[in-house]
C-alpha cells in the first residue's frame, strides 16, 4: 500500500507477439488452481469417474461374457469377451470424461460459478484458460486410464506389455474430444442446448463397435460409424491391447491428430465468443 | 493537460450495442493519472458495460479506447496486469479458501510465490480478514466477501483500480472502513475508477465524475461544480401532508429558481433557502415541516436522470 506511483509508470509498451491479446503464456496458473480446488473439494467426483467404466467391464465383461464366450480379436485370435470390450470401454471413458470437462464443466464455470470472469480480469487471456482447462481434463483422463488399465491387468485381460500404451493413447483420444468440445461449448447458450451433447454421446457409445464388431451393420451404416471419432478410438485401443498393428492403426491415430488440430483451431477462433462478450 | 502527460484512460465516442439496445452510446472522457473518477447513473445506464470494456473483457461496437496508451482489446493481458478489478458481484473462487483466493489470483498475474505470500498476509490484514485466512469463502459474511474481493484486486499492486459499486450491500461501518482504505490507495497514487449510485460515496471519493443515463453522458465535472451547474446552492423541503403537496405547488410558483412537487414533499431550489421559506410564510402557507439544506449531488442526479423508477 506504500508505493508512490509516478506518472511515467502509466505508459505501457505493447507486445507484438502473435495471439498477445488472447494468450499470456501462463496456463500453468490455471492448472495450479484446478489442482488446488480438486484437492480441497472434488474427491468424490474423481472416484465416480473411475468406477463408471469398471462397473461396465464387470457387468458386461464378466456377466454377459459368460453367455458370449470367446470372440474373435483384432488379430483373428480368439479372446475373452471382457478382453474384447475393455479397450472400447476405455475409449468411451476417455471420450465421456473429456467431453464432460470441456462442455458441462466449462459451461457451468462460465455462466454460474463466474470463475472465468475473475480469471479474465487478470493477465490471463482466454487461451491460457482454455489450455489450462484442457490440460486438467487430460490429466484426469490419464489417471482414469491408468486406473482402468490396472483393473484390466488384475482381471488378467492384459496379454502384452504393449497394452500399457493404451494409457497415453487414450489421453490423445481425450485431447481430440476435449479440444472439440470446448469449441462447441462456445455456441451453447442454455442448458437445453447442452443436453444435445448427451444426445450425441449416448448413441455413439452404444453403436461404435463397442460391444460387437462393425460387421453386423449393413455397408452404409458401417461407413457412417467409421466417420465418427469414437469408432477410431475403440479400434485403436483394441489393436493396442493385443499388440496387433496394421496400416489402419496410423489412420486411427491420424484421425485424432487431425481432430486435435481442428478442435484447437476452432476453440481458438471461438475464444472471444466463449469467454468474452 | 500538457502533452507530456497523457491520460491513463482515454475513451472517445465509445459505444457498445447489443442488437438494437445501445448499452453505451458514444461516450467520451479522459482520466489523468492519480485521479479518482466516478461514473454515476441509475441501473442500466451503461456503467458496468463501460467498466468491462476498460478491462478488455467486453468488445466495443465502435469508438476508441486506450488504457495507459494501449487498446485493451489488442493488449488485454498487458493492460490488465496493471488493473485491479472489483466487479459488481463478488466472483470469489468458492472452491478455494480465503488466503488461497489471494495466492491463486496473484498467480494468474504470473507473480512469484515469494512475493505473493507476504503480500497476501498484508492484504488480509488490510481487509481485516487475517483470522479468516483458512476459512472457506462461503462461510464469510457479505461484507467480508466484499473486502476479500477488494483485497484480491490489490494483489498485483494495480495502477488503476476499477470498482463497480464497491459498497453496495454493506452496512455503514463497513462502508466507512472501505472508503478509508480507498482513500489511502488514492493517496498512494492509484487511479480509481468508480461506479456508484450512492451520492455520498461519489462526493466522498471522486475528484471528478460523469453522470451517465441511457448510455450517454449527461453531465461532467467535480461534485461541487456539478452542484453549481445543475442545482442551486440550497434546497428548501416543505411538507404539507400528502394530499395537499401538489395543490399547494401552484401557490408556490415564483419562489426560488425551480420548484419540484413530489408525492411526499415539495422541493424549492433557491440560492437562499431561509429567504425562500420567509416568502412561503408571507403567502400565508403553513407547511407541516420545513427544512433548509445544502444542495447535494443527489439533487443533481435526480434532476439529470429523472425520478421515475428505472429497472
Amino acid at each position: 500500500m506504500s508505493s508512490q506511483l509516478s506518472r511515467q509508470d502509466y505508459a505501457l509498451e505493447g507486445s507484438t507477439r502473435p495471439l498477445a491479446a488472447l494468450y499470456s503464456r501462463n496456463a500453468r496458473a490455471v492448472i495450479a488452481r484446478g489442482l488446488l480446488a480438486t484437492r480441497s473439494s472434488n474427491g468424490l467426483v474423481l472416484v465416480s469417474g473411475f468406477f463408471e467404466p469398471v462397473l461396465y467391464l464387470l457387468s458386461m465383461g464378466i456377466g454377459l461374457g459368460a453367455l458370449v464366450g470367446d470372440v474373435e480379436g483384432p488379430n483373428g485370435q480368439p479372446i475373452s469377451y471382457a478382453a474384447y470390450i475393455a479397450p472400447a470401454l476405455l475409449a468411451v471413458s476417455a471420450m465421456n470424461g473429456a467431453v464432460y470437462d470441456s462442455t458441462w464443466n466449462v459451461f457451468f464455470k462460465m455462466n454460474f460459478a463466474k470463475l472465468y470472469q475473475g480469471m479474465l480480469y487478470t493477465s490471463l487471456g482466454p487461451l491460457d484458460v482454455a489450455i489450462g482447462e484442457i490440460f486438467l481434463a487430460l490429466l484426469r483422463g490419464a489417471l482414469y486410464a491408468a486406473g482402468f488399465t490396472t483393473v484390466m491387468a488384475l482381471m488378467g485381460l492384459l496379454t502384452t506389455p504393449v497394452a500399457l500404451l493404451m494409457v497415453p493413447v487414450s489421453v490423445i483420444i481425450a485431447f481430440g474430444f476435449a479440444s472439440f468440445g470446448m469449441g462447441i461449448t462456445s455456441f451453447m447458450k442454455t442448458f437445453q442446448q447442452m443436453e444435445w451433447v448427451n444426445f450425441v454421446l449416448l448413441p455413439m457409445f452404444l453403436f461404435s463397435a463397442t460391444f460387437y464388431p462393425l460387421s453386423v451393420y449393413p455397408q452404409g451404416i458401417q461407413w457412417f460409424i467409421q466417420a465418427l471419432p469414437l469408432w477410431h478410438g475403440v479400434e485403436l485401443l483394441r489393436q493396442i491391447s493385443v499388440a496387433s498393428f496394421s496400416p489402419a492403426t496410423l489412420v486411427h491415430l491420424g484421425y485424432f491428430l487431425l481432430m486435435i488440430a481442428v478442435g484447437m483451431l476452432l476453440t481458438t477462433l471461438r475464444l472471444r465468443k466463449l469467454f468474452l462478450k | 493537460m500538457p502533452l507530456s502527460d497523457p491520460p491513463v484512460i482515454s475513451a472517445h465516442r465509445l459505444s457498445k450495442h447489443y442488437g438494437d439496445f445501445h448499452a453505451v452510446d458514444g461516450i467520451s472522457f479522459d482520466v489523468p493519472a492519480g485521479e479518482s473518477f466516478g461514473l454515476l447513473g441509475p441501473n442500466g445506464a451503461g456503467k458496468s458495460t463501460t467498466m468491462r470494456m476498460i478491462g478488455g473483457v467486453s468488445q466495443r461496437t465502435s469508438g476508441e479506447l486506450t488504457i495507459m496508451g494501449l487498446d485493451p482489446e489488442e493488449h488485454g493481458p498487458e493492460v490488465r496486469a496493471h488493473l485491479g478489478v472489483v466487479p459488481q458481484q463478488d466472483n470469489l473462487d468458492e472452491e478455494l479458501r480465503v488466503r488461497d483466493n489471494l495466492l491463486v489470483y496473484g498467480r494468474y498475474f504470473g507473480l512469484p510465490m515469494s512475493y505473493l505470500r507476504p503480500k497476501a498476509d498484508e492484504l488480509l490484514e488490510f481487509a481485516q480478514l487475517t483470522e479468516k485466512s483458512g476459512a472457506k469463502v462461503d462461510a464469510l459474511s457479505g461484507g467480508m466477501k466484499r473486502r476479500l474481493t477488494i483485497a484480491r484486486s490489490l494483489i498485483n499492486e494495480p495502477k488503476i483500480l476499477l470498482l463497480d459499486e464497491p459498497t453496495t450491500g454493506l452496512d455503514p461501518q463497513a462502508r466507512h472502513v472501505l472508503w478509508d482504505r480507498l482513500f489511502r490507495l488514492k493517496e498512494s497514487g492509484v487511479t480509481l475508477i468508480l461506479t456508484t449510485h450512492y451520492m455520498d460515496e461519489a462526493e466522498q471519493l471522486c475528484d471528478r465524475l460523469v453522470v451517465v443515463d441511457k448510455g450517454r453522458i449527461m453531465a461532467e465535472g467535480s461534485p461541487a461544480q456539478l452542484i453549481r451547474d445543475h442545482s442551486t446552492r440550497e434546497v428548501l423541503e416543505l411538507r404539507f401532508g400528502s394530499e395537499r403537496n401538489t395543490t399547494v405547488a401552484a401557490e408556490l410558483q415564483g419562489i426560488g429558481e425551480r420548484l419540484e412537487p413530489l408525492p411526499d414533499r415539495v422541493l424549492i431550489y433557491a440560492r437562499d433557502g431561509e429567504e425562500a421559506l420567509e416568502q412561503v410564510i408571507s403567502r400565508g402557507l403553513k407547511p407541516v415541516t420545513s427544512l433548509v439544506r445544502r444542495s447535494s449531488l443527489e439533487d443533481v442526479f435526480l434532476r439529470l436522470t429523472g425520478r421515475s423508477l428505472i429497472d
